[in-house]
C-alpha cells in the first residue's frame, strides 16, 4: 500500500514547520512508529535541533558538482532501511544535478510508493499555481517550484501559522537567520504587508485543499462531474507559462477538465512552444496539437469537437500600425467561437 | 460570501481611521489564536506564548483560566502568576487593574459574566482592559464568532450560546491560526457533543476562510493607510459589466459560482448611458435586481467612456476577473475598436471573460 503523506504548509521561513512536524514525529516515536529522519535542514535553530534527539538519523549523501560536496538526502538508503515513517524537510527542494532524480518531491513520491508514511514542510510560495501571484505581491519569482497536483494528492495539510509581528520578532531575535542576513531579508522578503498576503494565500490554499477533500469524498451523494472543460491555447510567446498557471488554478478551483493546444503552421514545432507543452504536461495538462493555416479556425473548430466550455489565451501581441485593419489571433477566436466563453488572461506586469 | 464595502475613502471614513490610530496608540494590544473546534489546542499556544513572553521578561499574569486545566495547560499555568477568577468563573476586574500587568492571559474569550457584573460579556472585560493600555492575549473557537453562526449551525446543527461579534475579531491587531488534523481531536476520549471528522473538515475550513477575510481587510487597511495601491490580492474578485443586451443570466451564474468556489467577491457594474430606451431600461433593471439576489455588490458608474469607466472601476476594486457580453463587440463603428477589443489591449490587470450572446 502506497505511504500516506503529510504537508505542513506555512508562508515563510521561521513560522515553525520544522518545529512542528519534529514535535509530531517525536510524540509519533514515543508511541512506537518506527521512524527515521530522512532529510533535516537544522539553518542553525538550536529549539529545532533539540527537537530530533533520540531519533534514528539517515546519513546524507555526498554528491560532488561543478568542484563542490553537495549533501543531498539518500533515497536508496532510505528505501533500503524501510522505516514506518520518513521525516523529510523542504518538500520544493531541486536536487543537485547528478542525483537520482530532478526534485525532492519526487524523492518523496519513490518513499510513499514504497509503502513509507512521509512528513514533510512546504512552504506556499512553492506551489506553482500561484507563482505569478506571488511574483506580483513580492516581486521574487521563485525557482523551486511544486506542481500543484502534488499538494493535492497529500493526504494530510496542516497549515503552520505565526503572525508576521511573530515572525519579523523571531527574525530581530536572530531565531530564524544569522544577525546580518535577518536584517537584509526583513528589508525585503519578510516586509510586512509581503508575509500579510503570503499568509493570506496560505490560509486560502490551506482552505482550499480542504475542500477538494471534502467534495472527493462527498456525504452521502456521488462525487461531482466535470461540467466545465477548459482549453488552453498555446503559442510560443513568453507569457505562456502564466497562462498555463493560470489556467490550471482556475480549472482546479472550477473542477473542471483542462486541456491545451497548440497549433503548428508546419510538421515542425518550435522549441519554445514544445517547452510550454511539456510544462503544461507537468501539470498534468493534457495536450494536443493540430495543423492548420487559420490559427484562429482551427482553435475554434478542435473546441468544438472537443466539448470545450471555455477557452484561455494569452493577449495577441500588438500589431504594427500598417496592419492595425486586420484583426489580431483573439479577434478572430472572439468572433469564430461566440457560442464559447473566451477567456484573455492577464499579462500581470509589476 | 464576504461582502466588503466601497473602498473610496470619505469624510467619515477617514476621520474614524485617524480616531482609531489615536486609539491604537494608547490601547493595549490584542492578540487573538483562533481555533476551529475544542481541543485544537488554542489554550495551550497561547499560555505557551504568555510563557515565552514572561521568560523575556514581560509581566504577564493568568486572569481567565477554563475549569479544568489539561495537565499540559497546568504544567505550563504553573509557572505563571495567577489573579483568582471571581464568582462563577468572571475575570476579577478589580484585581486585574489593582495589578496592573503588562500582559493578561485570557481563555474562552466568549464567556458570558455572572447577573451584577461590570459587563456582560467576557469579550467586553477585553475591551476595558485593552483600553487601559494593558495587552491580552486571548483564544476562541469559530462556533464563538456571531456572523460564523449560522455557518457552524449547518455543519453541526448545533448553535454556541455566547458568542462575540466578528468586529472585535477584526480590531485584534493579530490572529494566530490554530490548525491540526481531525483525527488530532478525535483521539482518546472525545468530549461529547464533539463534531464527527467531515464535521470537524468543514468548520476547519471555515476558520481558515474566516481568517484569510479578516486578515486580508487588515492588509488592505494597512496598504490605504500607507498609501500603496494594492496589487494582485489573494483574494479572486470578479466583476460582471451589465449592459441592456448581454447575457446577464449566464454571465451572473458563472459569477456566482466562480466567486463561491473560489471564496470570493462577486460585484456588478454598469455604465450609466442618458439615451437608454425604455425596453432596454427596463432590462437593465431586471439584471441589477438578479445580480443583488444573488449577493453581488451593485454599482453604477458614471463616466464619459465605457471603457475607461469600467477599466478605472477594476482597477480601484483590484478586480482579478472581468466578465463581459459578446453583444459589446458588435458596438462597432466603422474604423474604431469595438470595447470588447479595447478593454482586452488596456486591462492587463486583470482577466477579460467573454460571454456568448444568447438571445433571451
Amino acid at each position: 500500500m502506497r505511504g500516506k503523506l503529510k504537508i505542513y504548509l506555512g508562508y515563510a521561513a521561521g513560522v515553525g514547520k520544522t518545529f512542528r512536524m519534529l514535535e509530531e514525529a517525536q510524540a509519533m516515536r514515543l508511541k512506537g512508529a518506527d521512524l527515521v529522519i530522512g532529510y533535516f535542514e537544522p539553518h542553525g535553530r538550536k529549539e529545532t535541533i533539540a527537537k530530533t534527539e533520540g531519533m534514528e538519523i539517515v546519513p546524507r549523501r555526498k554528491i560532488a558538482y561543478a568542484g563542490t560536496q553537495f549533501e543531498e538526502m539518500d533515497t536508496e538508503a532510505i528505501l533500503r532501511r524501510k522505516p514506518a515513517v520518513a521525516v523529510v524537510d523542504e518538500f520544493a527542494h531541486t536536487n543537485v544535478p547528478g542525483s537520482e532524480r530532478l526534485k525532492r518531491w519526487q524523492d518523496v513520491d519513490a518513499l510513499l510508493d514504497a509503502g513509507i508514511d512521509v512528513l514533510t514542510t512546504l512552504n506556499v510560495q512553492h506551489l506553482e499555481s500561484l507563482n505569478d501571484q506571488v511574483w506580483d505581491v513580492t516581486g521574487i519569482r521563485v525557482r523551486e517550484t511544486v506542481p500543484d497536483w502534488v499538494v493535492d494528492a497529500a493526504d494530510e495539510v496542516v497549515f503552520v501559522d505565526l503572525t508576521p509581528r511573530a515572525l519579523r520578532n523571531r527574525l530581530e531575535r536572530g531565531v530564524v537567520y544569522a544577525p546580518e542576513k535577518a536584517q537584509k531579508a526583513m528589508e525585503n522578503f519578510f516586509i510586512e504587508s509581503n508575509l500579510t498576503a503570503l499568509r493570506e494565500m496560505a490560509m486560502r490554499h490551506a482552505a482550499h485543499e480542504l475542500e477538494d477533500k471534502l467534495e472527493a469524498a462527498p456525504a452521502g451523494q456521488a462525487p461531482a462531474v466535470e461540467t466545465e472543460r477548459i482549453m488552453i491555447c498555446l503559442t510560443g510567446r513568453p507569457s505562456s507559462a502564466m497562462l498555463i498557471r493560470r489556467a490550471r488554478r482556475v480549472a482546479d478551483y472550477l473542477q473542471a477538465g483542462c486541456l491545451a493546444l497548440h497549433v503548428a503552421r508546419g510538421p515542425s514545432m518550435d522549441e519554445i512552444a514544445e517547452r510550454h507543452m511539456s510544462f503544461a504536461r507537468n501539470l498534468r495538462i493534457e495536450t494536443h496539437i493540430v495543423e492548420g493555416e487559420s490559427v484562429a479556425q482551427a482553435i475554434a473548430d478542435f473546441a468544438r469537437k472537443e466539448r470545450v466550455t471555455q477557452i484561455f489565451m494569452g493577449r495577441s501581441a500588438p500589431l504594427p500600425w500598417w496592419k492595425r485593419f486586420r484583426e489580431t489571433t483573439v479577434q478572430q477566436v472572439v468572433r469564430r467561437a461566440r457560442d464559447m466563453q473566451i477567456t484573455i488572461v492577464a499579462e500581470r506586469r509589476r | 460570501m464576504p461582502k466588503r464595502e466601497d473602498r473610496r475613502p470619505d469624510p467619515g471614513d477617514l476621520l474614524r481611521r485617524v480616531e482609531a490610530g489615536e486609539r491604537r496608540e494608547s490601547r493595549g494590544r490584542l492578540k487573538v489564536f483562533l481555533g476551529y473546534a475544542p481541543r485544537v489546542g488554542k489554550s495551550l499556544r497561547m499560555f505557551d506564548e504568555g510563557g515565552r513572553r514572561k521568560a523575556r521578561g514581560q509581566d504577564v499574569v493568568v486572569v481567565a483560566l477554563q475549569q479544568p486545566p489539561g495537565p499540559e495547560i497546568q504544567a505550563v499555568v504553573d509557572r505563571l502568576e495567577i489573579v483568582p477568577q471571581a464568582d462563577q468563573g468572571a475575570i476579577d476586574l478589580v484585581a486585574v487593574f489593582r495589578r496592573h500587568p503588562q500582559v493578561c492571559l485570557i481563555d474562552g474569550l466568549a464567556q458570558s459574566n455572572p447577573p451584577g457584573s461590570r459587563n456582560p460579556q467576557r469579550w467586553q472585560d477585553v475591551r476595558d482592559l485593552l483600553d487601559n493600555g494593558i495587552a491580552v492575549i486571548t483564544a476562541i473557537n469559530v462556533q464563538h464568532i456571531r456572523e460564523q453562526q449560522d455557518a457552524v449551525e449547518r455543519i453541526t446543527h448545533k448553535r454556541a450560546s455566547h458568542s462575540i461579534p466578528q468586529a472585535f475579531l477584526q480590531e485584534a491587531d493579530e490572529i494566530e491560526v490554530v490548525d491540526a488534523p481531525p483525527e488530532a481531536l478525535l483521539e482518546g476520549a472525545a468530549p461529547a457533543n464533539m463534531p464527527d471528522a467531515r464535521q470537524l473538515s468543514e468548520l476547519r475550513e471555515l476558520a481558515l476562510l474566516l481568517a484569510a477575510d479578516v486578515i486580508d481587510r487588515q492588509l488592505q487597511e494597512y496598504l490605504d493607510e500607507h498609501g500603496v495601491t494594492a496589487r494582485w490580492g489573494a483574494q479572486e474578485r470578479i466583476l460582471v459589466c451589465l449592459t441592456p443586451k448581454s447575457s446577464a443570466v449566464e454571465m451572473l451564474r458563472s459569477g456566482y459560482r466562480n466567486a463561491q468556489r473560489f471564496h470570493g467577491a462577486l460585484l456588478a457594474a454598469y455604465v450609466e448611458q442618458p439615451e437608454l430606451d425604455a425596453e432596454d431600461r427596463a432590462r437593465l433593471e431586471h439584471h441589477m435586481a438578479l445580480a443583488r439576489e444573488m449577493g453581488a455588490e451593485v454599482h453604477c458608474l458614471n463616466g464619459a467612456d465605457f471603457v475607461s469607466a469600467i477599466l478605472d472601476f477594476g482597477r480601484e476594486q483590484r478586480i482579478t476577473q472581468l466578465f463581459l457580453g459578446h453583444s459589446l463587440s458588435d458596438v462597432r463603428a466603422p474604423f474604431l475598436r469595438s470595447p470588447v477589443d479595447r478593454l482586452i489591449d488596456a486591462a492587463d490587470e486583470f482577466d477579460v471573460r467573454i460571454f456568448p450572446h444568447r438571445d433571451a
